[in-house]
């Protein structure tokens, strides 16, 4: 295997990091890491979650302090203690979870720590004059005076991009960055990584998806268990040798499943829909069927409807139409709540693990019973059978391959993978006849990945309805049996997954349909 | 949590906190020319040294369990139930109310009557800001604190009017009826020619304390209200996920609240006082605040808590007596304390938290504990196995 094959550079690194190594305790989190960051590049760091990525970064940024090694910038060794001697240094970090103040505009965000003098308006009639600039350089354009709030996920990671740019920074380091974009809105910042790499910038973007790192770095570096594994040219790898690499064993990238036999209708839903406390229309009259035996996945981009769907069908937003769940009519007024979804036979793996799917300040065998709480099983009459709940977990834990497998541990200390893994675990063990799935891989790493997909269809082949729903369209194209592409609150088709592709369900999902075509 | 052993903090947290305070005051009292070594041993042997200094001192700690326990639930349920003052004084009406009209055989069954009836009064008076939460947001501090200025005036006008015997020139009601009069603990633990606790007020409630310091314990960390009552507190959106009801969760969370609070009644108004007067409750109900802060919001921490509040009260009553230190003076002290262990908690807690996170660093071979992960998603490499395939 090709390891280490970037032959020696001419030019000094950007960023050359010697032997960095650091302890949290009793792990070790960075491994006598080595990495040498070409100026002008895109270097790709790619790895599992755990693997130490954000550590490393995060002391390259001077978050945390290696225990020993060195870091060099351009060349010269230098201490980086906290942020400020980052900046200086012309190293910018735009991280995963935005620090931007939301009820501040643009312009006072990218000013905020970097004012010329005790006085504001000169400091933003610069930032204003440099703004424009910077926008024209790097394809870059935010309205200066939007407030953060008001704007989209998007553009507030173009005002983080500007912040560091405006602090003159010559590297950027990219901390997930597409996590929480749309596919365009994702194509759109890898135009800007390009044209920042035109003018001489060098990018280092983390990140654990490999569709990305194929697509635009030069060169990537892998990282497993706290180490650096291996430092490669992108166009010489592929995705399986590089999944091999994150992973240390083969990993099946496709998902491996035999066709549906679907039977009779678990989940008839008519002419659904929301209006939002802002009385914006958010569902605009979904009619969809799901069958037992089969996954109905729904494609879309994201913001187009499929969270509120998937709210109103587990009972925590109100709605208008009709929901019939096995035959019977479900109460979409608010006076049933995700309760009596789930006495219904409807499980609910919800988007957001960490808002709603977990409550991370809870042990994991609280959370195995999140939902669950007042059923015969976990219950003493008013006490809670704790026995049982952590015998249940430790069972649990160990089918599902949660690790550490320990009941006791909070639900925030697992990595997200087995964050992801203990919902799924719950809500698959519940025993539905349908199954909501929301983003059911969203910041959850390869080996989880394909362990997921394989409970899903799994649950599939013992003849469970199970409706999907995803932004990443190539977990709809290999998940699911059937998909429906929805967009601005409606569903503009449906496809059987063998007679289609992605291309067809891309030009749904930005609303074009067969009769404007 | 997983970031210093529990010991540091449950125990050093606190004690670093008191001995800052202690420092300060003891500065304080420098100022005003007093001699600090004289004034800690006269608040130490005033508040602990004889049965008559743990008299008093537990007289207070009783109030001060009621209503940290009170704050302390609600807390739990992320709701900061700052009425405690009114629902322990809407408590005493309960109590009067019953002891004055309603005839008692016997003590035991007047406690229990007070018992009730206080747990009722101070719920009612949480409910209407509860429900004002839970239906139309109306912010649960500000409606709390109104409702004290509600329960005063209500207070004073029962007290100067219908309730006050006539010819009578306090403010308080009727003595309640010999029947209904609880033992102290002078009556329980003297025995023979030894008289203990002589002249105190500490009395039998104390015992009613202690036993809703388990059942709080009970709810919060064994029953399913109580599961619920925490899901809500830490996520209001995974509550909904679980069909956990907003609305239900915040109108009972703060009836318990209330009628925790309601029941410190029994305390000054059955145990210590026979009658209800005016403004009985004297800032315990704040006080509770600092308890349940200190405490952590734990039933034992607050009857620590409570405990400690309790000999600072009583210790610094009697620095007053002895020293002729203005009673202004001993409420600077309290108030140094309260913003030491309270206030001030992540100030003492930071520095305490980074010192023990570098000694680990620097044992990088201590056994790996089953809670001991570093901060950070991406920083803790989960044991890498791969899994079976």
């Amino acid at each position: 295997m090709a390891l280490d094959t970037v032959p020696a550079a001419t030019a000094v690194p950007a960023i050359e990091l010697r032997g960095i190594s650091k302890a949290f305790g009793p792990v070790q989190a960075n491994k006598d890491i080595t990495l040498r960051v070409m100026p002008g590049t895109i270097h790709g760091i790619i790895g599992e979650n755990g693997a130490g990525k954000s550590t490393l970064m995060s002391i390259l940024y001077g978050f945390y302090h290696a225990d020993s090694g060195e870091i060099l910038v351009a060349g010269r060794p230098t201490r980086i203690p906290d942020s400020q001697a980052a900046i200086r240094a012309g190293i910018g970090m735009v991280f995963q979870h935005f620090k931007l103040v939301e009820n501040f505009t643009v312009l006072e965000n990218i000013v905020l720590g970097a004012e010329d003098s005790g006085l504001l308006r000169p400091s933003l009639a610069r930032a204003r004059r440099e703004l424009r600039s910077l926008a024209e350089e790097y394809e870059l354009e935010v309205d200066p005076d939007a407030v953060i709030e008001e704007i989209g996920v998007g553009f507030q990671q173009r005002v983080e991009i500007l912040k560091a740019l405006y602090r003159k920074a010559d590297i950027l380091i990219l901390d997930e960055p597409t996590g929480v974009l749309t596919p365009p809105e994702a194509d759109h910042l890898f135009r800007i990584l390009r044209n920042l790499r035109e003018q001489g910038k060098t990018i280092i973007l983390i990140t654990h998806k490999l569709r990305e790192i194929m697509e635009i770095t030069d060169t990537v570096s892998v990282m497993r268990r706290g180490e650096m594994t291996a430092t490669v040219r992108t166009a010489e790898t592929s995705p399986v040798q590089l999944a091999e690499l994150m992973v240390g064993r083969k990993v099946l990238l496709n998902v491996d499943k035999v066709p549906a036999t679907p039977r009779e209708p678990v989940l008839e839903v008519e002419n659904l829909r929301v209006v939002d406390a802002k009385g914006v229309e958010r569902l605009k009259g979904v009619s969809l069927t799901v069958r037992a035996g089969e996954i109905l996945g729904i494609a879309g981009v994201a913001g187009n409807g499929q969270s509120e769907l998937l709210e109103v069908l587990g009972g925590t937003m109100r709605a208008t139409g009709t929901v019939r769940m096995k035959g019977r009519p479900l109460d979409l007024t608010g006076r049933e709540d995700a309760r009596d979804r789930r006495d219904a036979g409807i499980g609910h793996i919800p988007e957001d693990r960490q808002a709603q799917g977990l409550i991370l300040d809870f042990a994991a065998w609280e959370n195995i019973a999140l939902g669950y709480h007042a059923r015969d099983a976990y219950s003493k009459g008013a006490m809670m059978d704790q026995a049982a709940m952590k015998a249940d977990t430790a069972d649990k834990m160990a089918r599902f391959d949660v690790r550490p497998p320990d009941p006791m541990l909070a639900a925030k200390n697992f990595s997200g993978g087995n964050q992801q893994k203990i919902v799924v675990a719950r809500e698959i063990e519940s025993g539905p006849d349908l199954l909501l799935i929301g983003q059911p891989t969203r910041g959850v790493d390869i080996g989880a990945i394909e362990f997921i997909h394989k409970q899903i269809v799994a649950l599939r082949d013992a003849g469970k309805a199970i409706l999907l729903v995803s932004v990443e369209l190539d977990e709809i194209l290999s998940l699911s049996d059937r998909i429906a592409v929805m967009f601005d609150g409606r569903i503009m088709g449906e496809r059987l997954a063998t007679q289609t592709n992605a291309n067809e369900l891309g030009l749904l999902m930005a609303g074009v349909t067969e009769g404007a075509r | 949590m997983d970031r210093m052993p529990r010991w540091a903090d449950v125990i050093l947290i606190p004690l670093i906190s008191l001995l800052l305070a202690a420092i300060i005051s003891a500065g304080v009292l420098l100022a005003i020319g007093q001699n600090p070594w004289e004034a800690l041993r006269i608040m130490v042997s005033g508040s602990v040294g004889s049965t008559y200094a743990w008299g008093y001192t537990l007289y207070y700690a009783t109030n001060f369990m009621f209503t940290g326990l009170a704050v302390a639930v609600a807390s739990h349920a992320r709701l900061f139930n700052i009425g405690g003052e009114g629902q322990a004084a809407i408590g005493g009406l309960g109590v009067a109310l019953v002891a004055l009209y309603l005839p008692w055989p016997h003590w035991s069954l007047a406690l229990i009557g007070a018992v009730v009836a206080s747990a009722l009064f101070g719920a009612a008076w949480a409910a209407i800001p509860a429900v004002l939460q839970a239906k139309r947001g109306s912010h649960i501090v500000i409606t709390t604190i109104m409702f004290n200025f509600i329960a005063a005036a209500l207070l004073n006008y029962l007290l100067v009017g219908p309730l006050k015997p006539t010819g009578t020139m306090e403010t308080a009601t009727a003595p309640f009826p010999e029947a209904t009069h609880v033992p102290s603990f002078r009556d329980m633990f003297s025995f023979g020619e030894t008289i203990l606790f002589r002249g105190t007020p500490a009395n039998v409630t104390f015992f009613v304390a202690v036993a809703l310091c388990v059942l709080v314990w009970l709810l919060i960390w064994k029953t399913r209200l109580g599961y619920e009552i925490r899901a809500f507190g830490f996520s209001e959106g995974a509550a909904r996920y679980a069909g956990i009801g907003s609305t239900k969760i915040i109108v009972v969370t703060m009836l318990i609240s209330g009628a925790l609070a309601g029941m410190m009644a029994i305390n000054n108004t059955l145990g210590e006082a026979e009658r209800l007067i005016l403004n009985a409750v004297e800032g315990a109900g704040f006080i509770g605040i600092a308890v349940a802060l200190m405490g952590r919001s734990h039933p034992l921490g607050v009857f620590l808590a409570a405990i400690l509040f309790g000999i600072l009260y009583q210790g610094g009553s009697e620095l007053g007596l002895m020293l002729g230190i203005p009673r202004e003076m001993i409420v600077v002290i309290q108030a140094l304390v309260i913003l030491f262990t309270g206030a001030l908690d992540n100030m003492v807690r930071m520095p305490v938290e980074r010192l023990f996170a570098r000694r680990r660093a620097r044992a990088p071979l201590s056994p790996p504990g089953p809670t001991r992960h570093p901060p950070g998603r991406d920083a803790a490499p989960t044991s890498t196995t791969p899994a079976a395939e």
